[in-house]
């Protein structure tokens, strides 16, 4: 019964402070950032104005990063036609494995190889995965700390298209 | 009809089929299999770092250096991801020099610790060289909200 109660109040706690760092970023223009690609090409955020633009923070060595991508990869299939950009940033230490993973994983868009300054200009990226749903207008709608279930992203997604 | 149909089959499929793969690779280096005497709470570590006395425990970061750049703990060296060869290499050849009973303390909290892969195969490294007092520092989380937030010491850069 203990243990039920303290699992109810950790929850809880960590619901409450998973909502704050939410409500916390809403609404801010998203940080604009040049970061070279795996194919060596910069990518630039702001070249997505008008696009719902879905950042992912992950690592090749992340396990609920990694559970996350086929679902990011049908995301993009399926919402690529109505405007939604999924731009993934890796927080390996050096592209090879991402560029493997990326192979393997039949990724569908474009991931950019992170650093400490999008981490920090974001917030902090202290953890993964870490997504980021930005509106068309470059706000930034949602924030998601953690794996984040399939269904949740596409309704965030879904409800700025 | 029936090809949008098989279509989306497919797709299911191919989603279950990679996710049980990436299950499968990452199950044998879970944290959760430590046992509790290897770990120390956040909180044990801090008292320990600022006693006046004792022995100060030789820190290892095994996560990302993208991370560790952005804020780590004020004297721990990075080591990097240990789950390549690569990593464990690394590790091993920054401890070989040392006495098997130096006290040494690892950490990631890239991921929440139910999914880090880091930790546990450091920890295996190191006790299979022979150390006896090593440590693996509890993140329940992540870094940022079981260390960072808690307002705990924080360095950051290299």
């Amino acid at each position: 019964m203990l243990i039920l109660v303290a699992a109810g109040f950790y929850l809880k706690a960590r619901h409450s402070f998973r909502a704050r760092e939410a409500a916390a970023r809403q609404h801010s223009a998203a940080p604009d950032f040049s970061l070279p690609q795996l194919n060596g090409q910069s990518l630039q955020l702001s070249d997505y104005r008008g696009k719902v633009v879905l950042l992912d923070f992950w690592a090749t060595w992340c396990t609920p990063c990694r559970e996350e991508i086929p679902h990011l990869v049908e995301l993009q299939r399926k919402y690529r036609d109505q405007g939604l950009q999924i731009i993934g940033v890796s927080m390996d230490d050096s592209p090879e494995p991402v560029r493997e993973f990326y192979q393997r994983f039949q990724m569908n868009y474009p991931v950019v190889m992170g650093d400490a300054e999008i981490g920090e200009r974001y917030g902090g990226v202290l953890g993964l995965p870490i997504a980021f749903v930005i509106g068309r207008d470059g706000r930034i709608s949602v924030k998601h700390i953690g794996a984040t279930d399939a269904s949740v992203l596409e309704q965030d997604v879904k409800a700025l298209l | 009809m029936i090809s949008k149909w098989t279509g989306r089959i497919a797709v299911s499929v191919l989603i279950s089929a990679l996710s049980t793969v990436i299950l499968l690779n990452q199950a044998h280096g879970q944290a959760t299999s430590l046992p509790s005497s290897h770990l120390i709470n956040p909180e044990e570590l801090v008292k320990v770092l600022q006693a006046a006395k004792g022995e100060k425990p030789l820190m290892f970061q095994v996560g990302s250096y993208v991370l560790y750049a952005q804020a780590h703990i004020p004297g721990s060296d990075y080591v990097g991801p240990v789950t390549s060869e690569l990593g464990l290499q690394q590790l091993r050849r920054r401890v070989e020099s040392l006495p098997r009973t130096k006290f040494i303390v690892l950490y990631c909290g890239c991921c929440p610790w139910s999914h880090c892969p880091n930790v546990k195969p450091a920890d295996d490294a190191l006790r299979t060289m022979g150390f006896t007092n090593v440590k693996v520092l509890y993140l329940a989380n992540n870094f940022g909200a079981d260390w960072v937030e808690k307002g705990y010491p924080v360095a950051k850069g290299q």
